[in-house]
């Protein structure tokens, strides 16, 4: 008999997620039946709620507001412990006192996005309608609803013009979204390991993860919730697809080679004898104690339906034209998922549309996770923007 | 006597740090700069460190630059310079029509694949063009060939032929041809010297050829002063 191991099942309690999707520990803008979001597929959202975090102090002139835009499956809790996890927040190289984002000079607002998990209004909250949970219910939303939403909080914090959108990945998406739908309101712009549209593959990596997930016997057509289960294998397996999506061959035979976990010997099982197994399922088994399965197939499903020019009449630079926000786009060399061609690409429409944009490629060989890591010069290209972005915004800037 | 009056000027600028004076800047840059109307829109084509870009934003002029290597485009973007990755040949053609005031090619021509058609982009993209360039006719240039029989190094140009950039070398009179095939008008023209100073203006184009060790054009389009 040959040895067969799943990904492990979670330990957190059904409740419990729901608890974090309609009482966060965070704060909380209540957009109630008055205030409907216009959702892209024509259904108006009310009420809805957004769950956000605040760092740093707003000054007097509201001029020093960023707004951090999170990746598919980030949170608000950009740099303090997060109540789910119990980690450190997820962007803590670049957000801090003295850091690129510093957040003695800068108020940072970062939200959960539309249709997230952490509670800000999606499929894992409670449909104030039914008195249920929303499930497949949830209206399809788009990354422009996301950012319509964010307006929405920005707005009711009083806050005219952000002093910078900041964004990776998905985030960057938003970004991106951010300047094309309110450039008034945007001063600087800085997108990371993005592009203004998803990609077939890109797409067929997400048809993946949803697929996996939807056949998984437990995920009962979106329902585990009233049914008391949960599709922790399927969504542990899109996990792990996705995963090596973030990774890059060469990240992974450094991390890992070709090394055997605590044994000298294949087993001749399909135990995990290999450490990058091993990895991967733990990156699979810990994801599903922190995520909605239904909140991975909207917000992947999202990002998929991004397309910036499609909105334009297929011209990306009529997005950008004469747009006053200064720009700065990174990539990364070994970045697969969003390879440099697509931020080279975006560069060219910002060029011909006349937009004041700094692009960098940043050696690495991290992968598309590069932006959450520690990669110095992509940190320090962050800073020295967001800095002249500052002296021209006349804003306090750092090594004055 | 003279030993005094160089210490003290240097004794007072080590007490107060002065703003980047015009010392700092390369001779030809301070030329280039001095070519643009401030409050212009401009791009610098192969912008290295940035280093001219700094001068022209330290002038009121918006520039924006494309550098081909990923240290120069990163350290110019350390610098809060508005420059992305690119390359003359390819990404020329990227730009719309009168999109500058000025596109300065400065030192790159020669390390173009084509010359003449970035040439005639810079011409399209800016209503004017800067271009400067090492003189391949500079008289050391000449000497090394004719006497030492080896191709030229200069300290401007320390490469050696087998792993040098500079693919297209043209000397002063060569690009002044060019200029009149491709109709581009030579609003302004002048060589510098070693040392990156000007040479005296009403020199004939034989002693520029000969002496100069750079060229700096300021160029525009001919056709268009022609049409009504």
């Amino acid at each position: 008999m040959v040895n067969v191991e799943l990904v492990k099942s979670p330990v957190v309690r059904p409740d419990e997620r729901g608890h974090e999707a309609d009482h966060p520990t965070s704060l909380v803008a209540a957009f109630g039946m008055d205030q409907p979001l216009r959702l892209d597929c024509g259904i108006d959202l009310a009420p809805f709620q957004i769950a956000y975090q605040t760092y740093g102090t707003l000054n007097a002139d509201k001029s020093n507001a960023i707004l951090v835009c999170h990746a598919l499956t980030g949170d608000q809790h950009v740099a303090n412990i997060n109540p789910i996890t119990g980690k450190p927040g997820w962007w803590q190289t670049l957000v801090g006192p003295g850091k690129a984002l510093d957040t003695e000079r800068y108020f940072i607002i970062s939200s959960n996005v539309l249709g997230g998990c952490m509670g800000s209004t999606g499929p894992a909250s409670t449909n104030p309608a039914t008195g249920k949970i929303w499930g497949l219910d949830f209206p399809v939303i788009t990354i422009p609803d996301m950012v319509r939403a964010q307006a929405m909080l920005i707005d009711s914090l009083g806050i005219g013009q952000l002093f910078c959108v900041v964004g990776g990945s998905m985030g960057g998406m938003q970004t991106l979204q951010w300047t094309a739908a309110y450039p008034e309101r945007v001063f600087s712009a800085l997108a990371v390991a993005c592009s203004t549209r998803h990609s077939a593959q890109n797409i067929a990596f997400h048809e993946l993860g949803r697929q996996a997930v939807m056949a998984d016997p437990d995920w009962r057509g979106g329902r585990y919730f009233e049914e008391g289960t949960h599709p922790h294998r399927g969504l542990g397996v899109a996990r792990m697809a996705a995963h090596i999506t973030y990774l890059s061959d060469a990240a992974l035979h450094r991390k890992f080679g070709r090394r055997m976990q605590d044994r000298e010997l294949p087993t001749f099982s399909f135990d995990a004898d290999f450490q990058v197994e091993s990895y991967l399922r733990y990156q699979g088994s810990s994801f599903v104690e922190r995520f909605d399965a239904n909140s991975y197939l909207y917000l992947t499903r999202a990002m998929d339906y991004f397309d910036i020019a499609a909105d334009h009449n297929g011209k990306l630079a009529e997005a950008f034209r004469d747009t006053q926000t200064r720009f700065c786009l990174m990539s990364f060399t070994s970045d697969w998922l969003f390879p440099t061609a697509e931020s080279r690409d975006v560069v060219h429409a910002l060029n011909a549309g006349g937009v004041r944009v700094s692009f960098a490629e940043i050696e690495t060989d991290k992968g598309h996770d590069a932006f959450l890591l520690d990669v110095p010069e992509f940190l320090d290209i962050a800073g020295a923007f967001l800095n002249s972005a500052a002296s021209v915004r006349g804003l306090p800037v750092t090594g004055a | 006597m003279a030993f005094q009056q160089q210490t003290l000027p240097l004794n007072s600028a080590v007490a107060t740090p002065a703003p980047r004076g015009t010392q700092d800047y390369r001779g030809d840059h301070l030329l280039v700069a001095e070519m643009i109307k401030p409050g212009s829109k401009v791009l610098d084509v192969g912008c290295g460190d940035g280093d001219l870009l700094q001068l022209l934003e330290s002038r009121g002029i918006d520039g924006r630059g494309i550098e081909l290597s990923r240290e120069g485009v990163n350290r110019c973007v350390g610098k809060g310079l508005a420059v992305v990755q690119g390359d003359a040949d390819t990404d020329l053609i990227n730009y719309p029509d009168d999109a500058f005031d000025y596109v300065i090619l400065s030192q790159t021509l020669q390390a173009t694949r084509q010359p003449r058609v970035v040439l005639e982009n810079l011409l399209r993209i800016g209503r004017s063009a800067i271009v400067s360039f090492p003189n391949f006719g500079f008289w050391k240039m000449r000497v090394q060939l004719l006497v030492g029989g080896r191709m030229p190094r200069t300290e401007n140009l320390p490469a050696t032929w087998y792993d040098t950039p500079n693919i297209h070398f043209c000397t002063i009179k060569d690009f002044v041809v060019l200029c009149d095939e491709i109709n581009v008008k030579m609003e302004r023209a002048v060589a510098l010297d070693l040392y990156g100073r000007p040479l005296r203006l009403n020199a004939p184009w034989w002693f520029w050829n000969m002496f100069g060790e750079q060229g700096v054009f300021l160029l525009s389009r001919a056709s268009k002063s022609a049409q009504p």
